[in-house]
């Protein structure tokens, strides 16, 4: 187990958007975060994170309680999140954004009197990383010229730059032609082997291809825990969820 | 891989060349110029440039608008004074004093302000650098509405006389250069390129596992230190320091320089800088109203070419002809 949180809560003024959240989050398994739109997913993915802090309860990261640790040394710890909308740095070209990941471990990060050309070293690193989800042609575009689907296949790979112990992916599909969808599939799939990967996602096809083991939140509790065929048959979430002549 | 370093290398080259061939043509100009033009007028033209590319190392290229860049640059100019007038400080040290200065400020005023986001950090700057302000008017060593007068100028490194225009131009003309080399080394710098990637989604930053908060911190004291290296300047330039250059009218005017020249280019600032003080030089004499004619300068710059003067060149197809690619 590398992330779990305990009794989660987080209230916004009087609105309680999560409680009695209980989570376990374990080494080379894709864990997903599924329910209905408002059930509090993003919510709990930025209590983990530390984008928030929650209102009570306790988070475990590797061993250590962060529950008050700071976001970015969160992420130097090595959970490393992804969002819902698409997080890229639009005006940098894409090798550009790779490599922004890569400085801070490779301390190429605060040379301030040392040219931009120090950068190049790790270019190679960069290309990789890009090649890994079919960017590598685009290398020297701006960002902000892909399209949608294309910006979270970027992501991904800065993301995966940092190559985290615990992945945190908001809705990576979301927005992706069908090719990328295969092929975000086979990466997460793929870099699950040596991670723990936690990701909210809507489409059904690729948790159940995916994903060991699902939470299922509804507004703002879980609802049910368990591998697909468990949630999948449980009567409260095809109710609440699935729908009820849903054939899985 | 080695294509992939070529291509965007040569592209980059042929940038390198122009922009080197155009930053030759305005080092020539400039040194030619005092012979032409009256000096003073031209060591303020430098002095602006200087400090709103000092302010656009903060906005252009962080992401951060402060209003409070009054405070060290005109903080500089009395720390500066003060030494060169009553401690006999020689010029050199006079205007290291004012950079030290300016930073700390920046250190203390940065350290509150990047607390808050977008226009709360505006004003917890306007707020500080008013206090500052009221401050410099109560203050004894300020001589209050007086401000600082008959700053000699002195010798620089003991022997060149700065009294001589010309000496002084020259000084003035090196030490902005170097200013100005400095900007353009911290933005190209792998420093610059996470205070790019904080002005364009922090979040990410963070996400990243950068503490974004240093980063803003750092980019804001080595603003209000290369401002406090104009501020120090003007100081001897003009031989005093007066609370003119602590008043907030100076920190709208900073923005409004660089605006108007282009944020987040190395060129717009000192272009902007330039054309407001020419403009104001030549309204002086008139009798014409200046803040109507900056109002409406800005109003122009506003609904007509948001990217500045600069910025609009460099997005233009003349400077993609000319190989500049336009960087945001």
């Amino acid at each position: 187990m590398v992330l779990s949180a305990r009794d989660l809560r987080r209230d916004f003024g009087g609105f309680t958007a999560v409680k009695n959240v209980n989570l376990d989050v374990h080494h080379a398994q894709v864990h997903a975060l599924i329910g209905p739109n408002g059930a509090g997913k993003t919510t709990v993915f930025n209590l983990l994170t530390k984008f928030l802090q929650p209102t009570s309860g306790k988070i475990t990261l590797l061993g250590h309680d962060i529950t008050k640790t700071a976001p970015a040394r969160v992420a130097r710890m090595g959970l490393v999140r992804s969002f819902q909308i698409s997080a890229i740095f639009p005006h940098l070209t894409l090798l550009e954004n790779v490599r922004v990941a890569l400085q801070r471990p490779e301390h190429l990060a605060v040379q301030f009197w040392q040219p931009l050309s120090k950068l190049n070293v790790l270019n190679d690193k960069a290309m990789a990383l890009l090649e890994s989800v079919g960017l590598q042609n685009e290398y020297d575009s701006q960002a902000a010229d892909l399209s949608y689907g294309r910006k979270r296949v970027l992501e991904i790979a800065t993301t995966l730059a940092l190559d985290p112990k615990v992945l945190l992916l908001d809705e990576p599909m979301a927005g992706m032609g069908g090719e990328d969808v295969g092929m975000v599939a086979e990466l997460i799939r793929k870099v699950a082997k040596t991670r723990a990967v936690l990701m909210v996602e809507h489409n059904l096809k690729v948790v159940s291809d995916l994903c060991d083991h699902i939470t299922v939140l509804q507004r703002g509790e879980i609802l049910a825990q368990g591998d697909y065929a468990t949630v999948s048959n449980d009567e409260r979430v095809k109710v609440a969820y699935l729908g009820t002549d849903h054939d899985g | 891989m080695t294509e992939i370093a070529t291509t965007p290398e040569t592209q980059h080259r042929t940038s390198n060349r122009v922009q080197l061939a155009l930053v030759g043509i305005l080092l020539i100009g400039l040194v030619i110029a005092p012979f032409t033009l009256y000096p003073v007028f031209l060591m303020k033209v430098l002095c602006f440039a200087l400090f709103a590319s000092a302010f656009n190392l903060l906005l252009g290229f962080t992401g951060l608008l402060s209003f409070g860049h009054a405070a060290f640059f005109g903080g500089a100019a009395y720390f500066t004074a003060y030494a060169v007038k009553e401690w006999n400080f020689p010029p050199e040290a006079g205007i290291l004093l004012g950079v030290v200065g300016a930073s700390l400020m920046g250190l203390v005023i940065g350290f509150f302000a990047i607390r808050r986001q977008g226009i709360y950090f505006a004003m917890i700057t306007l707020a500080l650098s008013q206090m500052f302000f009221f401050f410099c008017l109560q203050a004894e060593f300020t001589r209050g509405e007086d401000g600082l007068q008959g700053v000699p100028r002195g010798h620089l490194l003991g022997f060149i006389d700065l009294s001589d225009p010309l000496n002084m131009y020259f000084f003035v003309l090196v030490v902005f250069i170097a200013g100005v080399f400095a900007v353009w080394r911290i933005v190209n710098s792998p420093f610059g390129m996470i205070l790019r990637s904080i002005r364009e989604n922090e979040d990410r930053a963070i996400s990243l596992g950068y503490s974004v908060n240093l980063y803003k911190l750092a980019a804001f004291v080595m603003s209000a230190g290369l401002a406090g290296l104009a501020g120090g300047l003007k100081a001897l330039v003009f031989q005093f320091a007066t609370l003119t250059d602590v008043a907030w009218q100076m920190s709208g005017e900073v923005i409004l320089m660089t605006l108007l020249g282009g944020i987040g280019t190395i060129f717009g600032p000192i272009f902007g800088g330039a054309f407001i003080v020419t403009v104001q030089n030549y309204l002086s004499t008139t009798g014409f109203p200046v803040t109507v004619l900056t109002g409406l300068i800005f109003i122009v710059c506003v609904l007509l070419f948001r990217r500045g003067v600069v910025g609009e060149f460099n997005a233009s197809r003349l400077a993609k002809k000319l190989g500049l690619r336009s960087r945001s």
